[in-house]
């Protein structure tokens, strides 16, 4: 079974140390290939002769030793579901219906779309605030497989897209913040509009259209041609340090202003996430997101926003039916939910109310 | 910031979602009057570009690709075209559309080595089938006969290659 990749552990991963604000960092490539008319115009026996193709090339492409493959069409709809919640897969690709693949590095950082809106989508995913390394990564990836593959591109326009909005550079570079304070402080709206005229677009957890659950955003460029990838990341990057000192010093208001009231929603949080019975993943994602606020303010101790960040994923409708080992109707799951996070917060200890007074 | 649609001062700055994708548009305030942007009930960024000039509107009304069957409707609608060859059929309604998109018109990232020396070859190619193209008007019958004896190898060379 596909998700059995996902229950045993990858041999070279060791558990990334979470920090305060930034959960992740992303870069995904949209590339065609040349001669082949794109997915949502081609026929089925055109995609299968895409997926043949960049199965082949994807194979001997370095950093791809030892990735997985698979294609769409053989996973089950839990499968789909806990690739998408683990950010590795779009929505829209997990809604495909033939002639669609994905292949995953050994590592779990780099996963490749094929026949989503574009021949190939290679994406590299990191935790934490890291675009140097991401960028060294998609830039190699994308090297080795257009030394195998020829791309639609134009000296003129860059790399051809089906939709014109990721012309040139193809790239979409994004991060995943988590930003209770301008959120509580409902400032949230100010930024939005202030970084959308910087030409950055704001959206939900789980990309176009989805909610902001748990106060995590996803952040990322708007436009693709016209600058160098390393100019668009390097203005992205100014724009993201400049997002966390404004969630910063939001957070340190709401605390001078009325940090009795914060520390009782946190407190609140950790009790409700210790003794529940039943939780829906929307509420599990607002009290996780206290418990994180509360890790990074020191009144939690450190391993509990990494606890925080495994269970964004983790109380997830699919994972939660991942570890059932089965598909299992909603109410239920909050049921399994609850009993998860009672399990995982059981020693968590009071908030230590110590660094708001200090 | 120029407005899209003369050379004056944008002072309006229009966003809209069209099929899940964001569109800006900068206009002055008499072009945003002219266009009814003052009355959010029946605009659309769609209709704005319609409106760019009659020339564009004649030749986009029976625009297809040929090699993948999209016509400019579909592309209207969907906001995605179908293959390589769309960009160069919808090129005169794509160039407007681009310059409120982006930063720039022009790629100015990342250039895939292999695919650009195709590319450059073809370019090249382009260039010598327009040099016989004026030879023959010119009526440069030598030349002419120099420059297929050229294209020819080149597109041999061409096939070669891909």
């Amino acid at each position: 079974m596909f998700h059995d990749l996902f229950t045993t552990p990858s041999k070279s991963r060791k558990l990334p140390k979470s920090i305060p604000v930034t959960l992740s960092t992303r870069i995904r490539l949209a590339r065609n290939l040349r001669e082949f008319p794109f997915p949502g115009r081609a026929e089925t026996s055109q995609k299968r002769a895409v997926l043949t193709k960049c199965m082949d090339a994807l194979s001997v492409v370095k950093g791809l030793s030892d990735s997985f493959s698979v294609e769409v069409d053989d996973l089950s709809e839990l499968d789909r579901q806990i690739l998408v919640e683990k950010h590795l897969i779009s929505p829209e690709l997990s809604q495909v219906e033939e002639g669609s693949g994905i292949v995953l590095s050994e590592d779990r950082n780099c996963c490749i779309m094929i026949n989503e809106e574009d021949h190939l989508r290679i994406q590299v995913l990191r935790p934490g605030l890291d675009f140097g390394s991401v960028w060294k990564l998609a830039d190699a990836l994308d090297t080795g497989i257009e030394s195998a593959i020829s791309y639609a591109y134009d000296g003129e326009l860059g790399f051809l897209t089906a939709c014109p909005t990721n012309l040139g550079t193809g790239m979409r570079a994004s991060v995943m913040m988590h930003l209770p304070g301008l959120v509580m402080s409902k400032n949230m709206d100010k930024v939005i509009n202030a970084v959308n005229q910087l030409g950055i677009a704001v959206r939900g957890l789980f990309g176009e259209g989805s909610d902001a659950n748990g106060s995590i955003f996803q952040i990322s460029n708007q436009q693709t041609l016209g600058e160098s990838e390393t100019a668009i990341i390097e203005r992205l990057d100014s724009t993201l340090k400049n997002i966390v000192r404004q969630e910063n010093f939001a957070r340190e208001k709401l605390l001078q202003d009325d940090g009795v009231r914060l520390m009782d929603k946190m407190s609140r949080a950790v009790g409700n996430l210790k003794t529940c019975y039943l939780m829906q993943s929307s509420e599990a994602m607002d009290c996780l997101s206290l418990v994180r606020l509360a890790s990074d303010f020191g009144m939690l101790p450190e391993k509990y926003r990494n606890l925080a960040d495994r269970m964004f994923i983790e109380v997830q409708p699919g994972h939660v039916q991942l570890s059932a080992g089965k598909p299992v109707e909603a109410g239920f799951r909050d049921s399994l939910r609850a009993e998860l996070l009672r399990k995982e917060f059981l020693r968590a200890p009071q908030i230590d109310p110590s660094p708001a007074a200090g | 910031m120029k407005c899209h649609h003369c050379d004056k001062q944008a002072t309006v700055h229009l966003t809209q979602i069209l099929n899940g994708q964001m569109h800006k548009m900068d206009l002055c305030e008499t072009c945003a009057q002219e266009k009814g942007v003052t009355n959010p009930e029946n605009l659309s960024i769609g209709n704005l570009m319609e409106q760019d000039g009659a020339e564009v509107d004649s030749v986009s009304g029976s625009m297809v690709c040929e090699t993948c069957g999209t016509t400019h409707q579909e592309f209207k609608k969907g906001g995605r075209l179908g293959c390589e060859a769309c960009y160069h059929v919808f090129r005169p309604v794509l160039d407007p559309l681009l310059d409120g998109m982006h930063a720039g018109v022009r790629h100015q990232g990342k250039v895939p080595a292999g695919s650009k020396s195709r590319v450059d070859f073809e370019q090249s190619i382009e260039l010598v089938r327009k040099e016989l193209q004026e030879a023959v008007e010119r009526e440069d019958f030598e030349k002419a006969a120099e420059l297929r004896d050229k294209l020819h190898d080149m597109e041999n060379e061409s096939k070669t290659i891909a």
